[in-house]
């Protein structure tokens, strides 16, 4: 189970034997997985964009966009590229240069998360030994970024938008870590590959939904309440702050809080599927089908294929994910705020805390089922 | 000096140097929101010398607390509490300077004679641990027991701290003006009920 293809050592071989030291050959290997993961969100950005156009447009009875492309499937280019063009206005008396930083800093985090998302055995940037605990620690820091470029539209509307998205993202980051943790205590690592690891061998049967079905509530709706999608979108709440922290911004610095806020629904859909849904695995074992079929495991075709089967498996799952959200974006009305802070600090974080001590005292119980 | 070694010293420079900068800027900064977001930046350089030295773990608690939590929390104070207001220039306000000028430069000689003076164990070969986690684990459980349940017990009190600070003025008194109602809930914490403010509303009535 844990050989698979290992492209790195196979890329590494590969410029060693041409007679390049193999420090040198690690180091040309490392951008390869960065650009290819950084093209990937961006087109998964794009792809959901279109989702969002297309569900949205289904919900209401419309047709949607159609005439860019075939179903309309370049209408979000279309969109990008009227960003790119788009006048880039600073207003008077803004502060300038928190005002350029602020979308900057609001994306950086989100695109760093990548970094430990797995899409199969080896097919993961950098496997680290505090894995998720990255990517919760990367996303307190974009609060920061609306924070500050709320302050620097000065604009009433924008300070207040950054304000609730700060108070919003804090509020909602201890329940989401708490039913991380309960996950990470079954698989005793923080490492995302383990985590999956630990939930496979029986397929469907054995991944964490099962296991931890208070948890993976909590954390969707904590991870809603951080992407800011709709039942929680208090920041950006139209009909009370015109666009909350976004108000003063065109053009790409804009477009950086879109491609933030799209990349950052992406990225919590992957880790759900990482954490309750198995990642890359097949929900019916594939080596039991392997050795049924009669073939051995380090078969070359087979490990192709299993591999590429993981691939299309963690986006399968992370994109139906992410029509969930978006049908819960079109048919859920909006929290107040005084709800919002409720939800999270009376309701989600008890619930966390005591799911977390109910997984703690079943782990002790039952170390065959629930990660000895 | 292979690869690797020339990247992490060059990395430590650059960190060094954003560290000491921002550092700089936060003291000198008029403007205190400048300085507030300037401390993040310390933060996070402080976070990667920690990833320099092989503490991952450290390195993300690092950002987790500091930078997302406690650098969030100064900025929210400074911006519900954001008065523009003009301070009247003090005179002699240039002692103060001078003799805050001194108290750091004196402990900043004092701090480097210490380093200097110091004799660092630099020979003994170090070897990254396999996993920082279960280590500080194993630490916190058996020869920092007692330094870990202090600092958990000062952070209950911080927070009990916290939310009766929290709550509208505490009246001590309650106890003989609610004897008369003994249906008065145990759970709640006395309070007196909140005034309504006057808002902008009533200046139109006094039209």
């Amino acid at each position: 189970m844990n050989s698979g293809i290992d492209l790195q050592g196979t890329f590494i071989e590969s410029l060693t034997d041409m007679g390049i030291s193999p420090g040198l050959a690690k180091t040309m290997w490392i951008p390869l997985p960065m650009t290819l993961v950084i093209i990937g969100a961006t087109v998964g950005v794009l792809v959901v964009v279109w989702l969002e156009r297309k569900i949205s447009a289904a919900a209401q009875q419309r047709i949607g966009p159609e005439f860019a492309g075939p179903l309309g499937v370049l209408q979000p280019v279309a969109d990008g590229l009227k960003l790119v063009f788009k006048e880039d206005i600073v207003p008077t008396k803004s502060d300038p240069i928190l005002f350029t930083l602020g979308p900057i800093l609001v994306v950086i985090p989100v695109f760093l998360s990548y970094l430990i998302i797995p899409f199969g055995q080896n097919l993961v940037i950098t496997d680290l030994n505090v894995g998720i605990f990255i990517w919760i620690s990367l996303s307190s820091i974009a609060p920061i970024g609306l924070l500050m470029s709320g302050y620097a539209s000065n604009n009433k509307y924008s300070l207040l938008g950054g304000l609730r998205a700060a108070a919003q993202a804090i509020s909602y980051e201890i329940p989401l870590a708490l039913a991380v943790l309960a996950v990470v205590m079954m698989s005793n690592s923080l490492s995302t590959i383990d985590i999956v690891e630990q939930q496979s061998g029986y397929g469907i049967l054995s991944w964490n939904i099962w296991r931890q079905p208070v948890g993976l509530l909590i954390f969707w709706i904590a991870a809603l309440a951080e992407c800011e999608r709709l039942p929680f979108d208090l920041p950006e709440a139209e009909e009370e702050l015109v666009a909350g922290y976004q108000t003063e911004y065109t053009g790409m610095k804009f477009g950086l809080f879109y491609i933030g806020s799209y990349v950052n629904l992406v990225l919590s859909s992957l880790v759900f599927a990482i954490l309750y849904l198995g990642g890359w695995d097949f929900p019916i074992p594939l080596d039991r089908l392997a050795s049924w079929l009669g073939t051995s495991e380090d078969t070359a075709w087979l490990q192709v294929v299993t591999a590429s089967l993981g691939i299309i498996m963690t986006i399968l799952k992370t994109y139906f994910l992410i029509f969930i959200a978006i049908l819960m974006r079109w048919t859920v009305p909006r929290v107040r705020i005084d709800q919002l802070l409720d939800l999270g600090w009376k309701f989600l974080l008890p619930v966390a805390l005591v799911n977390l001590l109910l997984t703690a005292a079943l782990k002790l119980t039952f170390p065959m089922a629930f990660g000895g | 000096m292979n690869l690797a070694e020339g990247v992490q010293i060059v990395s430590f420079g650059i960190l060094a140097a954003l560290m000491i900068a921002a550092a700089l800027g936060v003291v000198l900064f008029e403007k205190i929101v400048y300085s507030a977001f300037l401390l993040g930046g310390v933060f996070i350089s402080i976070s990667g010398l920690y990833i320099l030295l092989n503490a991952d773990f450290v390195a993300a608690a690092q950002i987790l607390i500091y930078v997302g939590a406690v650098n969030v929390l100064i900025l929210f104070a400074i911006m519900l509490v954001n008065k523009e207001e003009v301070f009247k220039p003090i005179s002699g306000r240039w002692i103060r300077k001078a003799a805050t000028a001194l108290v750091c430069v004196g402990l900043f000689a004092l701090l480097s004679t210490m380093v200097l003076a110091t004799p660092w164990n630099l020979a003994a070969p170090i070897t990254a641990p396999e996993s920082t986690l279960i280590l500080i684990g194993k630490h916190f459980f058996s020869d920092y027991l007692l330094p870990f349940e202090l600092a958990s017990v000062l952070l209950l009190m911080a927070m009990i701290g916290a939310i009766i600070i929290a709550r509208r003025d505490f009246i001590p008194d309650i106890e003989a003006a609610s004897s008369d109602q003994p249906l008065q809930t145990v759970w709640r914490l006395p309070e007196r009920p909140r005034e309504l403010t006057p808002t902008q509303g009533s200046s139109n009535q006094r039209k």
